[in-house]
């Protein structure tokens, strides 16, 4: 399993058009991945999930990705993270 | 009658009100024998939301383009959550009941999770999961979404207005969005902006204001119904000034001001406060060409320390990042009185102790000024223009105390920056010795307001006046084309910051004479932007 840290940037927090793009992203890859925040786990490919978050701008978020192919899904959603985040 | 709600975007609409009905949609909860069956109809249903939500996407698309598209995206995905689908499976499967009731009560259960955020914008999204939920229901009832039954465009009032509903609506037959719900960041309100039409959200309406003639004033919020002619006549003056302003400012903003052949003016702006910058911003004044400082000591009890003066100062150059912003020193007396100054009454006042006079009269008051404009020149770029000249030995006294205030704070390692110099032209003392005084200043900005006065020998505050009162005078105008002329003879840039700068039957003749500057109201500024690109003055 990867981890990687990241806190929000933009400042409507994760939003309808960007949790949509993530669970697009997220998709493409046969690993499970999810998102934590304050110790709450969802699945990244689940937009209710994503959404239901309620992550805002400030906060720390923790992405993992745990099966086939998940150092290359960390290293694709990390950067998706840092550019739309 | 009166509604009132708040603004989410400004403008005025004006127009009859029609009420958006929501397709009927009552869900009943039946007991069926074969849930599969009701699962089958379920994805059936989901395949074909799925398919209007991408023409949907398509529509939106070339509408209000794909940042408002992207919604119908996440709509899809919220139809393939997995969360969502089982919880409705789930319910059809243990309850044994119909589709269009397992996914009611699965939109209602999602809609409260995202009710019960403490995020507006994240509240909000309860309305798509609503959406997303009634789209289905709909396929599954087979019936169609809500319209607008029309000919001529309404001010459409809504309880709600779902993001679906938004794009399906045709544009052209809104005028305005009135509606109970929402916030300023629901689709409704980001529909207005993109549309450029008015919106009020959280007016409670009753019914029976359908079919009536309504008014939406975007700037305060309010929703007239029924209004009396007077109103009406009112608002139609408004609207039509409205309207006027948003054209010009989308032809004219960003664009230079430049005549037929070629000809460049600067056009800047007057103010009479820090806050007035908003409006010189919004209006796309090159700069400031007046900025009356008179304010600072009118709202004050007592003389204004050199901390506030150069605080406001600073704050304006800031905000005006670097272009020019032209500051006139103190211009009391006369018909701007104020107590702490013990002016006294005065028989002629409009000839008495005022502006530049008290100030080379009493130094301490007008070195403070300095002080606080030469400390702020640091934050940007100002230029100091001094008013009611009337002869070279005045301009040389100014010129010794502005040494005097450089020289000091240069003493106590204050920073500061060169800043140009320039008079008022607003007596015909000045206006006849402009040959001499232009060679002591860097620029002269001409006050017709108080020229035609001196000029015409007529007090501009006696009403009994007004229609001999004439800005137009040719003994004006012969004034004007003589200090602009004296002034480039010696170098320097002559502008009018008077009333008549706006004057649009005077634009050409302003260019033609060679002005390089007009400071007019931020309003103006594109009004008179328009005048000069319609001008060739080689005609």
């Amino acid at each position: 399993m990867k981890e990687y840290r990241f806190v929000i940037k933009d400042k409507m927090g994760i939003h309808a058009r960007p949790a949509g793009l993530l669970v697009k992203e997220a998709g493409k890859f046969p690993c499970k991945v999810t998102i934590e925040k304050d110790g709450k786990e969802v699945d990244a490919k689940r937009i209710f999930g994503i959404m239901g978050l309620g992550a805002k701008c400030g906060q720390e978020i923790i992405l993992r990705t745990d099966g086939e192919q998940e150092e290359e899904a960390l290293e694709t959603l990390s950067k998706f993270l840092e550019e739309n985040m | 009658m009166t509604l009132e709600g708040k603004s989410v975007f400004s403008g005025i609409a004006i127009g009859r009100i029609s009420i958006f009905k929501k397709a009927d949609q009552q869900v009943i909860r039946k007991k069926v024998n074969d849930p599969e069956q009701e699962i089958a109809r379920f994805e059936e249903a989901k395949e074909k939301a799925k398919t209007q939500l991408m023409a949907l996407y398509e529509k939106a698309m070339k509408e209000v383009g794909e940042i408002n598209a992207a919604i119908f995206e996440v709509h899809q995905m919220m139809l393939e959550d997995p969360d969502y689908v089982d919880s409705v499976y789930h319910i059809i499967r243990s309850q044994g009941v119909n589709a269009e009731y397992a996914v009611a009560s699965t939109g209602d259960n999602f809609a409260e999770i995202f009710a019960a955020m403490d995020d507006d914008y994240m509240r909000e999204r309860a309305a798509d999961v609503k959406d997303i939920s009634n789209r289905l229901i709909e396929v599954l009832q087979g019936n169609e979404q809500g319209e607008i039954h029309t000919e001529e465009p309404v001010i459409l009032f809504a309880e709600d207005l779902a993001p679906s509903e938004t794009v399906q609506l045709d544009k052209s037959k809104v005028l305005s969005f009135v509606t109970h719900l929402g916030s300023t960041n629901s689709h409704t309100a980001i529909l207005a902006r993109t549309m450029n039409i008015p919106a009020v959200i959280g007016v409670d309406f009753p019914q029976d204001v359908d079919g009536k003639m309504g008014i939406v004033d975007g700037y305060t919020g309010k929703v007239y119904i029924d209004p009396p002619f007077s109103l009406m006549e009112e608002y139609q003056q408004k609207k039509e000034k409205d309207e006027e302003k948003k054209r010009l400012l989308l032809q004219l903003k960003g664009k230079e001001n430049i005549t037929l052949d070629g000809k460049k003016i600067n056009l800047y702006a007057n103010i009479g406060g820090v806050s007035d910058v908003a409006a010189v911003l919004a209006n796309d004044a090159g700069g400031i060409g007046l900025f009356r400082s008179e304010f600072l000591y009118l709202e004050s009890k007592d003389y204004p320390t050199e901390e506030e003066q150069f605080s406001a100062y600073k704050t304006v150059a800031e905000k005006m990042a670097g272009k020019e912003v032209i500051i006139r020193t103190l211009d009391i007396g006369a018909d701007k009185q104020v107590d702490y100054f013990n002016l006294g009454k005065e028989e002629n006042p409009a000839m008495g102790y005022r502006a530049i006079r008290i100030c080379l009269d009493r130094p301490e008051i007008f070195k403070t000024q300095l002080r606080a404009i030469y400390r702020a020149s640091y934050y940007g770029t100002l230029a100091i223009m001094f008013p009611m000249i009337i002869s070279v030995d005045e301009v040389r006294q100014i010129k010794k105390m502005v040494e005097t205030v450089k020289e000091e704070l240069a003493k106590e390692q204050i920073p500061f920056k060169e800043v140009e110099l320039g008079i008022m032209i607003e007596t015909p003392a000045a206006a006849l010795v402009s040959e001499e005084l232009a060679k002591e200043v860097d620029f002269f900005s001409i006050g017709t307001n108080d020229l035609t006065q001196y000029t015409l020998a007529i007090d501009r505050q006696n009403q009994k006046l007004d229609n001999i009162y004439d800005p137009h005078h040719p003994a004006v105008l012969k004034l004007l084309k003589m200090v602009v002329e004296n002034g480039h003879k010696e170098g320097c840039w002559v502008g009018i910051c008077g009333e008549l700068g706006a004057d649009t039957t005077l634009t050409e003749t302003f260019l033609k004479m060679g002005f390089d500057e007009l400071s007019v109201s931020p309003s103006m500024i594109l009004k008179v932007r328009e005048k000069i690109r319609s001008i060739d003055t080689t005609k």
